[in-house]
């Protein structure tokens, strides 16, 4: 196997009395979706926003292929290369996809001038965005109405898909389905699919056992900020996967 | 629901948020008809060059106001900065009468009130702009009255002043021009510079502009900046045309800009509008004021019947983003 796109080393992180992570490592790959898995309460979003960089470690240490990462800041963090999707998905309602995109990363002339003051390649945006779009099969009605009028699921998809302009090493997804009917999900699994097909590192955080078991290559298990279990998930673990996040195992 | 039900609900949809948004153009026109044939002097040249140079100042303070307003913000001191700005070169004026350091002078004032607007809500960590707008609202009043010692107007203002604000190129009013080339540089800002595109962003989405890297800071008090140097272009204009400053000027001027841009059709929820929807409000306005005045109606009816437009217009606004949910609503629903 090649080296992994993101580790995780002995995480430790404590908010005051409440330790939040203990001793926690893991290794994403390259064209693998690593499920992240755990009650609430069980560490899960903080080790994720240690990853991000919204939280530092107080132990332990964090590589991105190979490389020692301190991030001071979710922007130094997607710098680098590690996008996040947060439940909010943080669009622009306003805006159209193409726009949302590249919102904070436009593509702009001339270069001698300071980043606000130039001006904005609208075409060039709007092909490269159809672009990605087409190549995730994301089906979208029109792509230059402002996202506002478009559904959770086709919202989700533009969120997913702007993380993976900018980030091609690591995508981090919270929850993706969770505000979903039963036919978006569908879409959404598909392009989490994709991601890994092109080769990102996927990290899903979900509550669903059935998307475990058919996107997920490993999953781990956190329970009171402790890693209680890696496993390849399948249809026959499923009940045992359920009970490592509940903590009754047999 | 059946599939054709579907789609022809979606269109309904589509097409009444599409009468929305050319919604307030059209009320405008419909208005222009109907006093047309209720007064034929209404669309005489000289009528029309008289609503275009009355309708100027609101129109060039309205667009500032309207960048405020699509960060979600709101710019009350714009009336009494320009009264300030107007005072300030009327005391330039006496020193030296030549047009440059007034106009500058008239320019500085203002921008620099705007400066301090932006800088006290943003560092101020104020929860809204209203508060510290009102504050200089009360300043600039009670400084171009102290600095008027007395004074209700201060006549005399450079010849060149006098030109751009009140005379005439081939019938039309020099400040229309004036609206035109403000109007021309906020579009550009706006829609195609980067700024401009974070301006909306962070009237979309502050979190989220933040998230992404966007100096939300910079852009929230650029536009309190950009507004009261649109006030400062407001001055030379209303002192050009009356040739004289005065501490009284700019009266409510805060609520004809904002109600001009809210009755143009942008949105109070941020991030949605354009320059036109400024100056198509400026001009209704403008438009319902010399109606009124040229059918006689009395002065204080003209206040209730723009009280009643602004009604309109933000119902219209919330109607819109109800659509919007409807539109969401179906969207979801017809993925197959």
């Amino acid at each position: 196997m090649t080296a992994p796109a993101l580790v995780v080393r002995r995480a430790d992180k404590r908010f005051g009395a409440v330790h939040a992570l203990k001793d926690v490592s893991l290794e994403a790959h390259r064209g693998e979706v690593l499920a992240l898995l755990g009650d609430n309460g069980a560490g899960k979003s903080t080790l994720v926003k240690c990853i991000s960089g919204v939280y530092a470690l107080d132990e332990g240490e964090i590589l991105l292929e190979g490389a020692a990462t301190g991030f001071r800041s979710p922007a130094a963090a997607r710098r680098a290369g590690i996008e996040t999707v947060y439940q909010d998905l943080a669009l622009f309602d306003n805006l159209t996809p193409a726009q949302n995109f590249y919102c904070g990363h436009e593509i702009a002339f001339p270069a001698w001038l300071p980043r606000g003051l130039r001006l904005l390649k609208s075409r060039a945006m709007d092909r490269k965005a159809a672009s990605v779009l087409a190549r995730l099969k994301v089906k979208l009605p029109k792509l230059d109405a402002p996202v506002a009028l478009m559904s959770g699921g086709q919202r989700q998809a533009i969120a997913v898909a702007r993380a993976t302009v900018f980030a091609r090493k690591v995508v981090i997804l919270d929850e993706p389905t969770a505000a979903l009917g039963l036919r978006e999900s569908r879409k959404v699994l598909d392009l989490i699919g994709q991601l890994r097909t092109e080769g990102a590192a996927v990290i899903l955080i979900t509550h669903n056992m059935e998307h475990v078991v058919e996107l997920a290559d490993r999953a781990i298990v956190l329970r009171q900020g402790r890693k209680v279990g890696e496993l390849k998930p399948d249809r026959a673990i499923q009940q045992q996967l359920v009970s490592m996040i509940v903590g009754a195992e047999a | 629901m059946p599939k054709g039900d579907r789609a022809s609900g979606g269109s309904a949809v589509s097409l009444a948020l599409r009468l929305l948004s050319v919604g307030p153009l059209l009320i405008l026109i419909m208005l222009v008809a109907a006093i047309s044939q209720l007064t034929p002097y209404f669309l005489k040249p000289i009528n029309i060059s008289n609503i275009l140079a009355q309708t100027a100042v609101i129109a060039i303070v309205a667009i500032g106001q309207h960048l405020v307003i699509l960060t979600r913000g709101i710019d009350l001191s714009v009336g009494s900065n320009l009264a300030l700005a107007t005072v300030i070169g009327g005391l330039v004026f006496r020193i030296d009468n030549s047009a440059l350091p007034v106009a500058l002078a008239m320019l500085a004032s203002a921008t620099f009130v705007g400066a301090v607007n932006g800088v006290v809500y943003v560092y101020g960590r104020l929860p809204h702009p209203f508060i510290v707008t009102l504050a200089t609202l009360s300043i600039c009043r009670g400084l171009a009255l102290e600095l008027a010692i007395g004074h209700t107007t201060m006549r005399g203002m450079p010849e060149w002043i006098e030109t751009v604000g009140g005379s005439e190129t081939f019938g039309v009013p020099n400040s229309f021009f004036v609206v035109l080339a403000v109007a021309l540089a906020a579009l550009l800002m706006a829609r195609a510079m980067v700024w401009g595109r974070w301006i909306y962003a962070v009237g979309g989405n502050p979190e989220a502009a933040l998230e992404m890297g966007i100096p939300v800071k910079g852009v929230l008090i650029s536009t309190y900046v950009i507004s009261g140097f649109c006030a400062g272009i407001g001055g030379i204009v209303l002192a050009g045309r009356t040739g004289a400053s005065s501490p009284l000027y700019g009266n409510l001027l805060e609520l004809d800009t904002i109600a001009a841009v809210i009755i143009g059709g942008a949105s109070f929820l941020g991030g949605r509008g354009h320059i036109g929807h400024a100056l198509i409000g400026a001009v209704m306005i403008g438009v319902i004021r010399n109606a009124l005045n040229l059918l006689d109606v009395d002065v204080f009816f003209q206040m209730i019947a723009i009280g009643l437009v602004i009604v309109v217009a933000v119902e219209a606004d919330v109607l819109r983003s109800r659509l919007e949910a409807k539109a969401r609503a179906l969207q979801a629903a017809s993925v197959q």
